[in-house]
């Protein structure tokens, strides 16, 4: 097999890599680029650990090949502070504890990020169904959608 | 294992068409790669259809709306026009999987997953809706219930590809609606599924009407003895209690990881009560 | 040093707070390293090769085909992890369900393992190894593997802990029994009887993240292990032994960890990997998929129990008794005895008898889940002892007080308890204004109690202070849920330093003394404990130094609020010298300020709670929906609150999930049908409301704060208090885990056509 040459967008950076035409584009972050970020939880869609934004939709990282990244815009939780200074989001979450073990925190965190880009007021009930295709097995979720609500609130005063 | 991205529809048409050995077309790929995942497809050709102009896009025409089969269903849900006309068909496109899977799944590959639990299927076939299909000798449209024919297969021949979804132009009083069951509030397949598409008279009276169930047979069953039951109607309990009793009847479900025979029958028709009854009510049947 | 860990009241300045932890900008910024993102040079990927059968004999695997396939570095099967057990059965056991040796024992087994230069040449490779299998008859329910025509799982096992020895081998290994009275003399004293049968199926920790590890054997003998773990000493100790080591050759680093809720407390690809790695002479990295981890790693026992409870009108319990069948796996467990222990352990009981049967199946080797087999035996008495209210006429939560162990209660598995919650909690539930709110259309109530043992155990903690006068903490219990936060605030509180002094981290096997694992409540409990024994002693040094620096006696200096105190008169005119100031100077007055603490952490308070849970049931599809919930729960002292808030919440929800959903599925060709968390159905965001949590701290008399482990009693009661709820709603007793819609709706119909 051939490895597809791909031009991409990764946080703002151009990235060029090679890649198998098979390998997804969590593969590719993970073990070609070193963005270790993204977790792989089920490999299937299911459980959002490995949750990106592509081209300012979130996608989950496991269900997109390498080579679709061709020219396209790659948002990962390695971006989403600015450099010291965390996103409010990543503020609130450490705050409220809306993490036990963290290994679904940077899916929850890029999830988060889209829902509120895209309803920056969101009631619990939108916050619930937006985070639902994130898993976290620690939390119960309490602090988590707490955290969320707190963050959109110092969000809309900014 | 080769990954092309096609510029056009007839170049797709005839790489599929060529392909030596198992060739698999990608739009949002939330089937594809979960089956090449689980080692239960490795197709030798891998065709990306979305850098195919035109079939990123829903369009209105006078007939009615042509949703292009690399649209993902969060766009659905964001085309207000589709939205008012067609709801039943938006709210099941939009439960299929998480918001990261809505990014990415079109209402085609939901199709032509050919899962008799697809959830946006149901709807479209209770709304009539036309696959227009492209392959090696042209052009055809054809009825969306006649595209999957047993789970993971489908009518369409070697080369084939689905380029869009018609649905007609909405008369006045007319609503549709999908309803499934899930055991949690997201992230599963349907269990069982209903949809609904009225067309109401000027006096509130049920002039056409189409039923679907998902879930309860090979592939999603269009039940017109259902639709039978509707039409001359205005969802009184009696008729409510007929058309639960003749969806059940329609079943022929199986026991599995999902749920009993039983709890399948019961279900359909408790869905098709209320997906009945809030299609009347966006018709605007009081 | 003698330490002294009794409860002694104080004042907290550090603990009690809630301040941010110390590995947590590492966790939302994606840098915090798992067991899956670690990388060595040269690491090759490494693959298992699983059994697709319930039961069946290995007749011959042919490995050669797989070998000459270019990338491959090594294929392994059991003759490459040979018998080092030495007569050690729970080691052997360990040693076959790493890699089948002679049977194949349930869907999932692993038979062979490769490392190739890559993941695709991996799976090519497992194509490629050719297993010879002959099928056996299998069993996975465990009432049908307890009877006698059950096909046998292992023909060397007879039951033990029965009166005459048995002839004939069985798939129960084992019988244990509990209790004191004579129930069958209380039985006879009551007014009122509830005998009840349940079920509960068998489900999974479901952590996140799954199995990972890197290995690196050496060609000198020595090999390093990074690996998501709860105890990479344990691993070190298991690894070792299978691989016929020094357990001072390997060295283990636990990786943060991403879940592990007891699933996580023995090894599975470990040793695989690390036999991979000596064959191959590279590194190997072995990550588990999911499907894997559902099929071949830790769920919990399926139960059969039977319940008997009696009492006086009066609400006065006067005998109850238990039957509970636990399945293993397929290898002998302790699961249905530590059910039997904790059945009743609620309640001051004259008359009490528990039986518990450890059964073997054709699954995955049972593994710890959280409070493990407590939930399931609380599902069976706490639904019976509500139905028993209800009988008497009485408020469940009356009931339950008027019935409930104290402060001296021989506790139905023996020991006397001393200061203990239930009492409280129960209270606390009484007067919760939860138990007032109004309920709706199809909506009912419903609450349960729950208790944990909590373990102690062996514990190594080092202490250093920088000559900068900043704390270096370093534990050997691996922080599944913020410890290390926990930990650095009982430092500050001991040594009278802010909590920013202070740094926490988890030290691999090589730099620290042994520590048993995250497991039993311990953490916090045991390195607390740790903690303060070894800040007391650097305490000592300090004033020490301090001492020799004011050339005073040592017994004149004082440790107050992070600084030594000269006492007396005499030395009136000395001022105050901080930590940091004895510590700059430290070079000068006898090197390095350090406190060690080896200890076993004896007198884990034991646990209990009781929740409160309302849900709202369709009566037309069996959907069940929590729409309230409330913990009440004893922490003895909660160090870091927000954490003890987060393991009460996180508990009910995998209770939740466990009540409502959750399931392993097999068919009737013994193979899981659900591997996966699309048909594994953890609880989402969307199905959950707002947990509320109400912390009492009745304090541990045998801890210096009066900590007690909070982590595990928080799954024990969800299972009974919904089902009571469903109960209330619905006007159905469900006695089969989980409380699936189609259970639900058939109990409904059922319940319909029994009354028309």
């Amino acid at each position: 097999m051939a490895g597809i040459a791909v031009s991409t967008t990764i946080n703002g950076d151009a990235v060029e890599y090679l890649c198998q035409p098979d390998e997804t584009l969590l593969d590719v972050l993970r073990d070609r680029l070193g963005l270790t970020g993204a977790k792989e939880g089920c490999g299937t869609g299911d459980c959002g650990a490995c949750s990106i934004i592509l081209d300012d939709r979130l996608v989950c990282s496991c269900l997109v090949l390498g080579a679709e990244a061709e020219g396209r815009r790659v948002e990962t939780i390695e971006g989403m502070a600015h450099g010291d200074t965390l996103h409010p989001l990543q503020q609130k979450f450490l705050e409220h504890a809306a993490l036990q073990c963290g290994i679904c925190t940077p899916g929850f965190l890029i999830a988060a990020k889209d829902l509120l880009a895209k309803n920056p007021d969101p009631t619990e009930e939108e916050i619930r169904f937006g985070l639902a295709g994130n898993l976290c097995r620690c939390t119960g979720y309490d602090k988590i959608v707490r955290a969320v609500q707190d963050a959109a609130i110092v969000m809309k005063g900014a | 294992m080769r990954y092309i991205r096609p510029l056009s529809i007839e170049d797709a048409v005839g790489q599929l068409a060529g392909s030596a050995g198992a060739a698999a077309i990608l739009a949002g790929g939330s089937d594809l790669l979960v089956r090449m995942k689980g080692g239960f497809a490795e197709p030798e050709l891998i065709v990306d259809i979305k850098a195919i102009d035109g079939l990123s896009e829903i369009r209105e025409t006078a007939e009615g709306f042509s949703i292009g089969a690399a649209v993902p269903c969060a766009v659905l849900g964001e085309n207000i026009a589709l939205k008012k006309a067609w709801p039943g068909v938006v709210e099941a496109a939009k439960l299929i999987g998480s918001k990261q899977v809505q990014g990415r799944c079109t209402i085609v590959g939901n199709l032509c997953n050919a899962s008799p639990a697809a959830d946006s299927v149901p709807a479209l076939v209770a709304a009539g809706a036309r696959a227009s299909v492209v392959g090696p000798a042209g052009r055809r449209t054809i009825p969306v219930q006649s595209v999957p024919t047993a789970p993971g297969k489908t009518s369409l021949a070697k080369g084939e590809i689905i380029e869009a979804i018609l649905l007609d132009k909405r008369e006045p009083r007319s609503g549709d609606a999908y309803l499934r069951f899930i055991p949690r509030t997201e992230m599963d397949i349907a269990v069982v599924s209903a949809g609904v598409n009225l067309t109401l008279d000027e006096h509130g009276v049920v002039k056409s009407a189409r039923v679907a169930l998902g879930a309860v047979a090979a592939t999603v069953l269009l039940v017109e003895e259902a639709a039978e039951v509707l039409v001359g109607s205005r969802l009184d309990e009696a008729t409510l209690e007929r058309l639960a009793k003749v969806c059940a009847g329609a079943c022929r479900p199986i026991d599995d990881k999902r749920g009993t025979i039983e709890f399948r029958r019961k279900v359909a028709g408790v869905l098709a009560q209320r997906a009945a009854t809030s299609a009347y009510a966006r018709a605007g049947g009081k | 040093m003698n330490f002294d860990p009794r409860f002694s009241g104080r004042k907290f300045a550090s603990v009690g707070t809630r301040p941010i932890r110390p590995d947590g900008i590492d966790k939302v910024t994606g840098r915090a390293r798992y067991g899956a993102d670690f990388n060595m040079a040269g690491q090759l990927v490494g693959r298992v090769l699983r059994s697709p059968h319930a039961h069946a004999r290995i007749v011959k695997i042919d490995t050669s085909k797989a070998e000459k396939l270019a990338g491959v570095k090594a294929v392994i099967t059991a003759a490459d992890l040979p018998d080092l057990t030495d007569g050690d059965a729970a080691m052997y056991d360990v040693l076959d369900n790493c890699m089948a040796r002679t049977k194949a024992l349930y869907d999932g087994h692993a038979v062979a393992a490769v490392a190739a230069i890559d993941a695709r040449t991996a799976r090519q490779a497992l194509k490629l190894i050719e297993v010879e299998y002959e099928l056996l008859p299998h069993v996975t329910d465990v009432d049908e593997a307890a009877k006698h025509t059950a096909p046998l799982i292992n023909d060397a096992i007879f039951t033990e802990g029965l009166e005459e020895k048995p002839v004939k081998p069985s798939n129960v290994t084992k019988r244990s029994q509990f209790g004191h009275g004579d129930v069958h003399q209380g039985f006879g004293q009551a007014d009122f009887i509830v005998e009840r049968s349940f079920k509960t199926e068998q489900t999974h920790q479901g952590y996140i993240e799954p199995h990972a590890c890197v290995a690196n054997f050496s060609s000198d003998g020595t090999a390093d292990l990074w690996v998501c773990t709860q105890g990479h000493f344990v691993y070190r100790q298991h690894c070792a032994q299978l691989l016929g080591m020094e357990a001072s050759k390997l060295r283990v680093t636990s990786s943060e960890i991403g879940g592990g809720f007891g699933g996580k407390t023995h090894v599975w690809a470990e040793p695989v990997a690390l036999a991979l790695s000596r064959k191959a002479g590279r590194p190997v990295k072995l990550v588990m998929t999911r499907d894997e981890v559902f099929r071949a790693s830790g769920p919990t026992s399926a139960t059969s129990i039977d319940v008997k409870i009696g009492a006086r009108k009066d609400g006065t319990i006067t005998a109850a008794e238990a039957t509970l069948r636990y399945s293993c796996g397929p290898y002998a467990g302790s699961w249905a005895e530590i059910g039997a222990m904790t059945a009743f352990a609620c309640y001051k009981l004259d008359n009490v008898k528990t039986v518990g049967y450890e059964v073997l199946v054709n699954r995955p080797k049972t593994a710890a889940y959280r409070a493990p087999s407590a939930p399931m035996a609380a599902f069976a008495v706490e639904s019976a002892v509500d139905e028993l209210a209800k009988k008497i006429g009485m408020d469940p939560v009356d009931f339950r007080i008027k019935n409930a162990a104290q402060e001296g209660t021989r506790s139905s598995y023996g020991p006397v308890y001393g200061p203990i919650g239930i009492g409280p909690t129960l209270e606390a539930v009484k007067s919760h204004p939860h138990m007032k709110a109004p309920l709706g259309k199809n909506q009912g109530r419903g609450m349960a109690c729950g208790f944990w043992f909590n373990f102690g155990g062996q514990t190594c903690t080092d202490l250093n202070i920088g000559m900068d006068g900043s704390v270096s903490l370093a534990v050997g219990t691996v922080d599944v849920g913020g410890s290390r936060a926990s930990l650095s605030l009982v430092a500050a509180e001991e040594l009278g330093i802010d909590y920013s002094q202070v740094k926490a981290i988890v030290a691999d096997t090589s730099s620290l003394g042994y520590n048993d694992m995250t497991d039993g409540s311990r953490g916090t409990f045991s390195s607390s404990m740790a903690t303060i024994s070894a800040a007391r002693n650097a305490i000592l040094i300090l004033r020490e130094r301090a001492a020799q620096m004011w050339d005073i006696a040592v017994d004149d200096v004082v440790w107050e609020k992070g600084h030594a105190i000269a006492k007396g008169e005499k030395h009136g005119n000395l001022g105050k010298l901080s930590l940091k100031e004895i510590a700059v100077e430290s070079g000068k007055t006898g090197g390095p300020i350090a406190g060690h603490s080896e200890l076993v952490a004896d007198g884990a308070g034991v646990s209990f709670a009781t929740h409160i849970c309302d849900i709202e049931v369709d009566p037309d599809t069996g959907a069940a929906r929590v729409i309230r919930y409330t913990v009440v729960q004893d922490a003895g002292k909660a160090v870091h609150p927000t954490y003890v808030e987060g393991q009460y919440q996180g508990g009910a929800a995998q209770g939740i999930g466990w009540a409502l959903n959750e399931e392993y599925i097999y068919g009737k060709d013994g193979r899981l049908q659900n591997a996966g968390f699309l048909d594994y159905r953890i609880p989402v965001c969307s199905d959950l409301p707002m947990i509320d949590t109400q912390i009492l701290e009745i304090p541990n008399p045998n801890h210096p704060y009066g900590v007690r482990g909070v982590g595990e009693t928080s799954i024990v009661p969800p299972l009974a208090a919904i089902a009571n709820a469903v109960s209330n709603a619905a006007g159905v007793r469900m006695t089969h885990i989980p409380m699936s819609p189609p259970r639900i709706l058939a109990a409904i119909e059922a319940e319909r056509e029994w009354s028309k």
